[in-house]
């Protein structure tokens, strides 16, 4: 769970990392979208590299949602009574909301491939190069696709705001009251920085900063 | 097994007080500590004479220890360890909650580590004194001996104790005495021994020599051809009665304090299981000591259930004193002026002051009350407290020293009454602590009853009429890890006995008789609580057999009990079913025991016309109020055998003789 | 005051059970929690209805015997035991609720009393040190750090309560089982089994059904002796640690 975690965590920060060159204008995206494509040729084939990525990921995914559904099922089955009164303590509102918020990530990560990777779903524009199909899709009139990216990237941050604490919990690196603060800070930063850097891009499309 | 020695007409010319409560039996004597060697090769002497039991044939041995408190959970461990079949009972729903846990303060040892004088001899001399000259010699260097040893195996268990910044242990001197022998972890001193022994003994439930029976509460005991064989159980939760037979039953119950009602005990610590065995033949020693202690909180109202102890350390700082008129006491403490403060321990003993030993200190603190000076709520009418105030120690060192010294009392102070003592004086009052009596055992620990051995506060056998703070957890782990296994297996050489099936007359006949209790109870339906006759027999036994005792109050205690007790079995409502998980239930057959053994606590003490320890006889006291010991009549152990329903308890008389120790007089001005 | 009480009545661990209310008067603040609901009790043998069972045997906060879920909060709303819990925290007027810890590896045994002996299967599988009696070196043959002998004493008040699986979302016991594991793993004594303590704990832990920990933390602030979170750290790196070793 901890390790396919944060492989997504690796990868959110790298993908961040590229959406960011929208704002380097049109060329440099689409080279970026390409170069991916062409990364270790002729060693690899052409998007030989992005399909070693995507491998990984998938299998990630799989690991982390399989495992994710596990520890669900026997939550559910320790405490089948529910109480009739419950009263949360302490712990983080990102704590408790890890499962849905998990499943509107892969609900959002499908939609998402539809739309930037396949292309099934073209809001906009179908054009080949992916910024136009950003910019096109991001505009104005089409708010609600605007929202499920702000909605899936609230999800991601609250994600990794608790993922990132507890993958540090679960790998055994928190023994010390100062090591839990650390990991603590860690996920929170972790979780505006990303939920902040991939929020730019619609967020500038919408109000014409990029265009 | 019990051999007896010549009459001692001439020392009891005293007539008794109890007379006409009691009959007088033939005296009786510990026939196992070796005699005609020296006091310091007795155990060994004893350990080497004791028969071995070959190891292939222990398997074949089965053993019911009742109780898993650091006595009976260290005796379980370590008989299984040794290959025995053992069945560990307990009414909790496990062996760690036993009452072992509440112990806050420490345990002793003579491991001399502070090179400060201390011995095994120095240590069996402080025991033999504070015990009042009560106690029985050889049993009590044993102890001694053997408590260097408690300490090793409890770190080697991973008892986190106290350590000093080299790694070391650490020791603090506690109750008064000269010499730093107590080991402690923090206040939790006997919840981290007893989860030590719990551990061991559950790493035995895992190996299969020791299974484990918790809500099960022992009902009766099965004595078949005079020797105990078994007992009779009921599964807490199905309410089934339940045989179980063994070849050696040893009783690690714990102490009667809860006869008073309130008490620093747990709720359910019971005598039921020893009192069942004296029924049955093993005889009652000593049942009139019991320990007050004079640091606990008050009784907040009527509705209290329980106290709780405040670690005597309290007093080394902490200043006692009450209003000098009543028409203060339900003032703030803090409005009255310094000239209307009685200090009374200072004022009555200027050299000891608010140190003077447990049992004075609370016995002053009733007097100041029954004055009608007592402090806080009033509860029945009148207030029960008196104030120790730390407002000079805050002074003197600052709130931060004091903090750090007693900041963990102070905190639970404040989470029980809800003030602030940094603020306003504590009230404190004294209250039923420890018993020291309980059923009488010799050397071995074996009782009257051939095959039945008693262990740790469930026996009378170390601490005389007054114990020694932080000496009841030595006594339970010498006796769990270290006496009990090496003298029960003198015993069990001789087994297996024969073997007993559950058609056997005496094993119906106990059983039929726990079923006929148990409907009886539930059949009585009359119209009081069983809660409410626990409380009515404290109250009698707090008021005629507490802190002060006179003929004149005793005699009219055991009225009332008898009163009380017949009442009892006539209008006592007990709800629901036998075959469910029934506190009522529990309670009512635990109620029905104090209520026969209040009544022995006041014949023993209405015998018993001298002072000794925490035993207060009005009658037996010096011209300014201090106990007076009467050794010429009274240095004996009183070992009551069950006089049978409606006849009188029949008094044997165990001479103590001091060979070691010179008996002395305690006086503290 | 005066109190609304709904209690969790059930006969036996087979039976349905159901909320009831009762109505209490004149309960004083300086009463425990406990004595509050033997108040109720005396009152309801009364009026001939059963008792509400509930367990308790020290009263004073060690024992770990009591708790019970208060308005959603195991042991209430103080960092306390249930028996150390006062009627000052309430107020007049209030309705409490009161229910047993649910945890299905607690099976409710009546009203609010569950069975605990999950936790003594855990400590058979390794919740010790091996060493017969008799067999133990002086005590002053092995110095223990200060540091470590304080962070195991820290741990080692752990009172086997059960609060932390109650509180825990997932129904977990990461918290109790954490403690012994580091209680344990601090010592030098500790360290022969300690491969082995840890792989078998959590197994057996797994076996009783209680839930997984995803580290939320509900737990620790439930836990009436404040055992902190880095006991679960500690449990995962042993078990890690115990993998690499090739247990
Ligand atoms: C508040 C407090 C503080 C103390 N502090 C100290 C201290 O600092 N130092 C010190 O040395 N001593 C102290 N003592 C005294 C000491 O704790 C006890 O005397 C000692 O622990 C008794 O141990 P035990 O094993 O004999 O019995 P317990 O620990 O009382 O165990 C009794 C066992 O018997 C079982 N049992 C009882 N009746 C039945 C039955 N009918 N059927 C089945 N099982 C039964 C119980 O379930 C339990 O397992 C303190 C006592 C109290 C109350
Ligand atoms: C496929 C959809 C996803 C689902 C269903 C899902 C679900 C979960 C669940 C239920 C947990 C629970 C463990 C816990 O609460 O600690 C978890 C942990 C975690 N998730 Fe996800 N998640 C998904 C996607 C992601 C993504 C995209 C990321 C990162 C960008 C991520 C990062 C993490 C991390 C770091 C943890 C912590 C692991 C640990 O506690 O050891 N997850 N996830
Ligand atoms: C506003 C935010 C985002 C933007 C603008 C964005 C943009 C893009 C674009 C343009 C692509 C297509 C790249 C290509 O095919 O060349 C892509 C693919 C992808 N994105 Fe995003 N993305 C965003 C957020 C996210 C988030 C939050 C996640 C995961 C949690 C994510 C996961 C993916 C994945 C898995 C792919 C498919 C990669 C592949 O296999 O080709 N994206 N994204
Ligand atoms: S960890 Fe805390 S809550 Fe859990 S059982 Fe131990 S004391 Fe109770
Ligand atoms: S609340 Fe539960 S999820 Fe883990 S951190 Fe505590 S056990
Ligand atoms: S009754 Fe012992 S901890 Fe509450």
């Amino acid at each position: 769970m901890a390790v396919t975690g944060l492989i997504f965590v690796g990868y959110v920060l790298a993908h961040m990392y590229g959406n960011l060159k929208v704002f380097a204008g049109q060329d440099s995206f689409d080279e970026y979208a390409h170069h991916l494509r062409e990364f270790g040729e002729p060693i690899l084939p052409y998007e030989g590299f992005l399909w070693i990525a995507r491998v990984v990921l998938i299998l990630a995914v799989i690991g982390h949602a399989y495992s994710a559904f596990k520890l669900w099922h026997r939550a559910a089955v320790a405490r089948k009574e529910k109480y009739s009164a419950r009263r949360v303590a302490k712990s983080t509102l990102s704590s408790r909301t890890m499962r849905w918020g998990g499943v509107t990530l892969l609900a959002f990560i499908v939609f998402h491939i539809l739309h930037l990777t396949t292309r099934t779903i073209t809001p906009g524009s179908n054009s080949d190069s992916p910024y136009e199909r950003l910019v096109a899709g991001f505009q104005p009139e089409r708010w609600w696709l605007v929202l499920i990216y702000l909605v899936a990237l609230v999800a991601l941050g609250m994600h990794l705001r608790h993922g990132v604490w507890s993958a540090c919990q679960t790998l055994g690196f928190t023994n010390t009251a100062a090591s839990r603060r650390r990991a603590n800070l860690a996920g929170i930063s972790l979780a505006v920085i990303v939920a902040v850097g991939f929020a730019l891009v619609p967020i500038s499309v919408l109000f014409g900063i990029v265009d | 097994m019990t051999e007896t020695t010549p009459p001692t007409e001439g020392t009891t010319a005293a007539a008794s007080d109890a007379e006409g409560f009691f009959r007088l039996g033939e005296p009786i004597a510990d026939t196992k500590a070796p005699r005609g060697v020296p006091i310091d090769q007795k155990w060994t002497t004893r350990k080497f004479e004791a028969r071995l039991v070959n190891p292939a044939n222990r398997r074949k041995l089965s053993v019911i220890m009742v109780g898993t408190g650091l006595a009976g959970g260290a005796a379980a461990a370590t008989l299984g360890e040794a290959g025995y079949h053992v069945k560990a009972f307990c009414y909790q729903d496990s062996p760690r909650r036993a009452h072992s846990i509440a112990a806050q303060g420490g345990i002793n040892a003579a491991k001399n580590y502070k090179e400060d004088g201390d011995s095994t001899f120095r240590l069996f001399y402080d025991t033999v004194k504070g015990g009042d000259y009560r106690a029985r010699e050889t049993n009590v260097y044993r102890l001694a001996e053997v408590s260097a040893n408690i300490i090793d195996q409890c770190v080697a268990q991973g008892v986190p104790f106290a350590r000093e910044y080299g790694g070391l242990l650490d020791n603090r001197s506690f109750g008064g005495v000269q010499v730093s022998r107590t080991f402690y972890a923090r206040g939790q001193t006997g919840q981290q021994l007893l989860i030590g022994a719990y551990q061991a003994m559950e790493r035995q439930v895992a190996a299969g020599t020791v299974e484990d029976f918790t809500r099960h509460e022992m009902l009766e005991l099965v004595v078949v051809d005079g020797r105990a064989r078994g007992i009779i159980a009921r599964d807490l939760v199905t309410g089934e009665i339940q045989t179980h037979l063994a070849d050696v039953v040893v009783l690690a119950s714990g102490g009667y304090g809860n006869v008073f009602f309130l008490s620093t005990n747990a709720m359910g610590s019971n005598v039921t299981a020893t009192w069942r065995a004296h029924r049955k033949g093993a005889y009652f020693g000593n049942p009139c000591y019991t320990q007050i202690h004079p640091t606990c909180i008050p009784v907040s109202g009527s509705h209290q259930s329980k106290l709780t102890l405040m670690s005597e350390s309290l007093r080394n700082d902490g200043r006692i004193w009450v209003p000098k008129k009543k028409a203060d006491c339900d003032k703030d403490p803090r409005d009255i002026p310094e000239e209307d403060r009685d200090y009374y321990l200072e004022r009555i003993y200027p050299s000891f002051g608010n140190l003077v030993p447990r049992d004075i200190a609370s016995r002053q603190a009733k007097n100041m009350c029954d004055e009608g000076r007592g402090v806080g709520p009033e509860v029945d009418g009148v207030r029960r407290g008196v104030y120790l105030d730390f407002s000079d120690a805050i002074g003197r060192l600052g709130r931060k020293a004091v903090e750090n010294k007693y900041g963990n009392l102070f905190d639970m102070y404040q989470q029980i009454t809800g003030e602030n003592p940094y603020e306003t004086p504590m009230r404190i009052y004294p209250a039923v602590h420890y018993t020291m009596g309980g059923l009488w055992v010799d050397y071995d620990l074996q009782s009257t009853i051939p095959g039945l051995f008693v262990t740790g506060e469930a026996n009378f056998s170390d601490h005389g009429a007054n114990r020694l703070g932080a000496s009841a957890l030595m006594q339970g782990l010498a006796d769990g890890y270290f006496v009990l296994p090496n003298t029960i297996r003198d015993y069990l050489a001789d087994g297996p006995f024969e073997k007993i099936d559950e058609s056997h007359p005496a094993v119906v006949e106990a059983r039929q008789s726990v079923e006929n209790r148990v409907a009886t109870f539930l059949n009585t339906k009359g119209t009081r609580s069983v809660d409410s006759y626990h409380r009515e027999l404290g109250n009698i036994m707090w008021e005629y057999c507490g802190m002060e005792r006179t003929a004149e109050g005793l005699r009219k205690a055991i009225e009332l009990i008898r009163t009380l007790r017949d009442d009892f079995w006539r209008n006592v409502k007990v709800l629901g079913a036998a075959d469910t998980l029934n506190q009522s239930l529990e309670r009512a057959g635990r109620v029905a025991d104090f209520l026969e053994l209040g009544e022995l606590m006041c014949i023993d003490a209405l015998n018993r016309r001298e002072s000794c320890g925490g035993h207060f006889r009005a009658e037996s006291q010096t011209e300014d109020g201090e106990a007076l010991r009467d050794d010429a009549n009274f240095a004996y152990v009183a070992a009551w055998e069950w006089g049978g329903d409606g006849g009188q308890p029949v008094l044997h008389k165990e001479d103590l003789v001091y060979e070691a120790i010179e008996m002395k007089q305690r006086s503290y001005k | 005051m005066r109190l609304t009480l709904k209690i969790w009545r059930q006969p036996n661990s087979a039976a349905a059970g159901e909320l009831r209310t009762y109505q209490l008067d004149d309960v004083s603040e300086d009463t425990s929690f406990l004595e509050m609901l033997d108040m109720l009790n005396e009152q309801l043998t009364g009026t001939d209805e059963e008792p509400v069972a509930f367990d308790s045997d020290c009263r004073e906060g060690i024992c770990g015997t009591c708790g019970v879920m208060i308005n959603g909060q195991a042991h209430g709303p103080e960092v306390t035991t249930t028996c150390q819990l006062h009627m000052r925290s309430f107020s007049d007027g209030d309705t409490i609720t009161i229910e047993p810890w649910r945890a299905d590896a607690f099976p409710v045994l009546r009203d609010l009393i569950v069975d605990r002996g999950a936790f003594d299967r855990i400590i058979q599988q390794g919740g010790y040190i091996s060493v017969n009696t008799g067999s133990a070196p002086d005590a002053h043959a092995t110095a223990v750090p200060k540091k470590n002998a304080d962070r195991a004493f820290d741990v080692a008040t752990c009172i086997g309560c059960g609060a932390c699986v109650a509180a825990c979302p997932n129904g977990s016991a990461s918290l109790f089982l954490g403690a012994k594991i580091t209680h344990l793993g601090e010592l030098p004594q500790g360290q022969a089994e300690r491969d082995t303590r840890v792989v078998n704990m959590v197994a057996q832990h797994d076996h009783e059904g209680f839930g997984g920990c995803t580290n939320i933390g509900e737990c620790t602030a439930a836990c009436p002796k404040e055992i902190p979170l880095d006991v679960i750290s500690q449990l995962n790196k042993d078990l890690r640690t115990a993998m690499r070793h090739g247990l």
